[in-house]
């Protein structure tokens, strides 16, 4: 059996897939922050696979990695703040509840 | 044609990848998500340093697992009870959510399996990028070389801490 580009595209279709479903059923602004890392991260592997698979003599698809995983790190980082901040003047994380933007 | 171990490999990764990620998004406990989240990054380095990029699964699991997922489980017991689950979804959504996620996987496949030339590409050989290529390589501003989008990570990553301070600082 030789394991070809197809092999390592599904599971990171399955995770995209996976990230998609969390992103619009959940209800908490957390977790609808961990179905955004998934999707993210299938993202990641997608590059890594390309670029290993097409272009093994270059190293774009690693760098592109390299930053998005930067930036996943540095939006994270604000949500959460964000989160924070409106849990303190709501109480509560739920989305269905944030129906003001001013208090 | 790959050896036996090469495939196992292949196989734990794969399996724990597509486990993970779904146990991910359908588990009701906020924190049991946020801990297969973790595995899932964990599961994503090992592809990576199975795919020789070594220095990749390093950055993967520092940044991912070591900063993200804290700040994840931190805030979590900040804004949540730890053992408090999320109420039933509501049936409509879980329609809707299933929806979107199997159009977008039978168009992906179909995609791949049918209009996709290089989908059966072997894997090539590659010596594992050198630490001083990839330092030359963020550092040049010649061709195929980043410094430019490394100063503006450096940046934006500036602007990030100083707004974290701003909004989440008690007025």
């Amino acid at each position: 059996m030789d394991i070809t580009i197809l092999y390592y595209l599904i599971p990171s279709l399955i995770m995209f897939c996976c990230g998609v479903y969390g992103f619009i059923t959940r209800r908490n602004m957390i977790a609808m922050l961990i179905s955004l890392e998934l999707m993210l991260n299938s993202v990641d592997i997608n590059f890594v696979v390309f670029n290993r698979y097409l272009y093994p003599e270059n190293m774009e698809g690693m760098f592109f990695t390299l930053f998005a995983i930067a930036i996943a790190a540095a939006e994270t980082a604000l949500a959460i703040a964000i989160i924070i901040n409106v849990f303190r003047e709501v109480k509560n994380i739920s989305v269905s509840d944030l129906s003001k933007m001013k208090h | 044609m790959e050896s036996v171990g090469s495939i196992i490999m292949y196989l734990v990764i794969a399996l724990s990848i597509i486990l993970f990620s779904v146990l991910t998004v359908t588990t009701r406990k906020i924190l049991r998500s946020a801990t297969f989240l973790l595995f899932t990054l964990f599961a994503t380095a090992a592809l990576y340093f199975k795919l020789d990029y070594e220095f990749l699964g390093a950055v993967q699991i520092a940044v991912y697992a070591g900063g993200i997922v804290v700040l994840f489980v931190f805030s979590i017991f900040l804004t949540s009870h730890p053992g408090h689950s999320d109420e039933k979804l509501v049936s409509k959504k879980r329609v809707l959510g299933m929806t979107a996620s199997l159009a977008t996987f039978a168009a992906v496949c179909y995609a791949l399996l049918y209009r996709c030339g290089m989908a059966m590409t072997q894997l090539p050989a590659m010596e594992n990028p050198k630490m001083n290529e990839i330092g030359k390589a963020l550092m040049g501003t010649g061709e195929y070389q980043y410094l430019l989008p490394f100063e503006a990570i450096s940046v934006l990553l500036l602007a990030c801490i100083i707004g974290g301070v701003v909004v989440a600082r008690k007025r």
